[in-house]
């Protein structure tokens, strides 16, 4: 299963990545990314991972990775 | 079940001396990698910094982790109502230094650091020298000093800082143990160190836990038990309350409230309930006409204060959030009020490159829980514990 | 034929600083973190990436015109080594060095996902000395210097950057004036004297 890694430490909230995956992340109230469905690492449907692919390269501060985790 | 009082102080009795540990423990036996392991697994020694991870499993990923392992003694010890780490690393150090060098030999370490809290370190220095001289340690040790900060004993952070890089948290896309290094909490590698002399069947029958009793208790002290010994014991061994009880907070800054109930066993499953857990042994009694609201707002401003500040959901999130349990704490109701704090600690849990957030969440939704009588008096401008008025 | 070369590496020159300006200003727009000239976000900094790269097309293009041009006289040196040139060494050294700058902005923009966000983004405030570097050399260097229209499209691009700028320092740049900025606690680092035991 493919799951979106948010590294907090380099996000800055530029809100790139809640647009190019609005069906997975929402904007907080500082506009950082929000996963819609509530996890810390959300996982990635299969219809979404050449979005998601597509966040992660767009991603200004290289904050987003995808990675293959069961948990 | 042995209680509190009566528990063997193997752990709290000792003036830290070679010549008195190689008298009551004698050297260590020789194990090699794969026995430690099994030793540690056997006896289900859990850590006791904080969130209870089985020892062996990490043992397991960080030798299988594929890179140089470097072990760590965490004794930083940077959560404000415990105690019991600088007691431990004063009165029996060499009992966490050879369960250092056991998981060294189990993990293949290549370095070893002592990761402790500046007050402690010119002792320990003496300590290692004593140690290097009496052929202790086959694996020399560096003390690395711990700044005086509550994210500064987090698992990341540690490693950071043995590698000199400042005690800062780091993402854990990476977990630790897959860095090849292994954190453990000093009074883990302590147990490690009497069940590689005793055998996982007695740590299984008499193995103990340090806790730190604070509050409104008579004797505030680290005290040495069991788990499941009942709450009323463990406060019984602190000299008793002072007051009658409202709630204890059990887990630390980081754990959750639970009612005065004497006769609740300080163990995982018990606790789990409430939302708390041993965890790093914190006890602190609330007396009755103290507001728990006000306490844990206290205390949400002080977790808030010392966020690392490099996650954005956490630098933003849990200022606010101590703001707004501080505002319920001062009687300043406003609509919804209630529902903010729960919105906010679900919107700052799981979002940072540590736990700092998590806990921080947990310990404020379970006032809100335990205060829960509290929290409605409050939004009507009174106080039920200290009879307040607005 | 000679002459279509000199128009092409001239007019390839202009179309380049006007590239870049647009590169400039939505670098500036897509740090602020808004939406802007009615695209969203992510296109904004599509197209800042896309013009960057349509920009290096031109100036291949501007150097590959000068090389083949038997006026300018340009040698390959000339073209990676900033100020030794024959013809007007300062200003064509000036075109020079933007080139340098630029190729490293784009060449480690290209790689960021293995170099890292650090050393990226080090290089990009590069972009900061590359783009008056350029206006410099088209305004000293150009043949059309003086013509009304090469000043017209420099003021322009001035304008459009020095605004971009002072919004980028004013106070109500960033999106979120009321977010808490992300700085690692002092408290964390290690302690000079506590460090030298
Ligand atoms: C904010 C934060 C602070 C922590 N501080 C300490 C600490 O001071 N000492 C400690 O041993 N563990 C601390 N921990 C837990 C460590 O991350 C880690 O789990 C522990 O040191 C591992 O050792 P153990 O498995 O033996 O418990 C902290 C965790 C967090 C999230
Ligand atoms: S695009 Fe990157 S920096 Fe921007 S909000 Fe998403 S993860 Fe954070
Ligand atoms: S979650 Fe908070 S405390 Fe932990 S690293 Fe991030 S900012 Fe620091």
């Amino acid at each position: 299963m493919t799951r979106l890694h948010i590294d907090w430490t380099l996000c800055d909230g530029r809100g790139l990545c809640t647009e190019l995956l609005e069906e997975m992340l929402a904007e907080d109230d500082w506009g950082f990314p929000l996963a819609r469905d509530g996890s810390a690492e959300p996982a990635v449907p299969a219809p979404l991972e050449n979005a998601a692919a597509h966040a992660v390269s767009r991603c200004p501060m290289l904050a987003l990775r995808l990675v293959g985790r069961t948990s | 079940m042995i209680s509190a009082t009566e528990a063997p102080s193997r752990l709290l009795s000792g003036d830290g001396t070679l010549d008195h540990h190689l008298a009551r423990h004698g050297r260590l036996p020789l194990l090699d990698g794969s026995q430690i392991i099994g030793m540690a697994r056997d006896a289900s020694l859990t850590g006791r910094g904080g969130a209870g991870f089985p020892m062996w499993r990490k043992l397991g990923a960080v030798a299988a982790s594929g890179r140089p392992p470097v072990v760590i003694a965490n004794g930083a010890e940077g959560e404000p109502l415990s105690g019991k780490d600088r007691v431990l690393l004063t009165r029996q150090p060499h009992l966490v230094l050879d369960g250092l060098q056991l998981v060294a030999r189990a993990v293949g370490a290549r370095a070893a650091h002592l990761y402790a809290p500046a007050k402690l370190l010119p002792g320990l220095r003496k300590v290692l020298a004593d140690r290097r001289g009496a052929g202790l340690d086959p694996l020399p040790v560096t003390p690395t000093v711990a700044p005086d900060a509550f994210v500064a004993g987090e698992e990341s952070a540690a490693a950071s800082a043995v590698a000199g890089r400042g005690a800062v948290p780091s993402d854990k896309r990476v977990r630790v143990v897959e860095t090849g290094t292994l954190v453990q909490n000093v009074e883990t590698l302590a147990h490690l160190a009497l069940i590689a002399r005793h055998g996982p069947g007695w740590f299984l029958s008499a193995g103990t836990f340090l806790a730190t009793v604070s509050g409104a208790v008579a004797r505030p002290s680290v005290v040495e038990a069991e788990y499941g010994v009942p709450l009323g014991e463990l406060i019984a061994a602190a000299g008793g309350p002072t007051f009658e009880l409202q709630a204890v907070l059990v887990g630390g800054y980081h754990g959750g409230w639970v009612p005065a109930d004497l006769s609740l066993p300080v163990s995982q499953s018990a606790l789990a309930p409430f939302g708390a857990s041993p965890g790093a042994g914190v006890v602190l009694a609330l007396p009755a006409h103290a507001c728990g609201l006000a306490e844990t707002a206290k205390i949400a401003g002080y977790l808030a204060d010392q966020v690392s500040g490099q996650c954005g959901p956490c630098v933003n999130g849990l200022p606010r959030m101590a703001w707004t349990l501080a505002d319920l704490a001062a009687r300043r109701p406003r609509p919804g009020l209630p529902g903010e704090v729960a919105r906010l600690a679900a919107l700052v849990t799981g979002r940072g490159a540590c736990r700092h957030p998590d806990g921080t969440a947990r310990l404020i939704v379970s006032a809100m829980r335990t205060f829960e009588a509290d929290v409605a008096a409050h939004l009507a401008g009174r106080c039920l514990a200290t009879g307040g008025r607005r | 034929m000679t002459d279509a070369l000199w128009y092409f590496a001239r007019g390839s020159g202009v179309v380049a600083l006007v590239l870049l300006t647009v590169v400039v200003v939505l670098g500036i727009g897509a740090r602020s973190g808004r939406p802007a000239f009615g695209l969203p976000r992510f296109a904004v900094s599509l197209v800042h990436r896309n013009a960057a790269l349509l920009a290096v097309v031109f100036l291949v293009g501007h150097v590959i015109g000068l090389l083949f041009d038997p006026y300018a006289q340009l040698r390959f040196f000339d073209v990676v080594v900033p100020f030794v040139g024959n013809y007007r060494p300062v200003w064509q050294g000036f075109g020079t060095l933007g080139l340098d700058l630029l190729a490293a902005i784009v060449i480690t923009s290209l790689l960021r996902h293995r170099l890292g966000v650090r050393a990226w983004r080090a290089v990009h405030w590069l972009a900061y000395l590359c783009w008056p570097v350029a206006l410099l050399h088209g305004l000293g260097n150009g043949a059309d210097r003086g013509t009304w229209w090469l000043w017209a499209t420099s003021l322009t691009c001035a304008a459009a950057v020095t605004a971009a700028i002072g919004w980028r320092l004013s106070a109500t740049f960033d999106r979120f004036p009321a977010r808490a900025e992300r700085r690692v606690a002092p408290r964390l680092r290690p302690h000079l004297e506590e460090a030298s035991r």
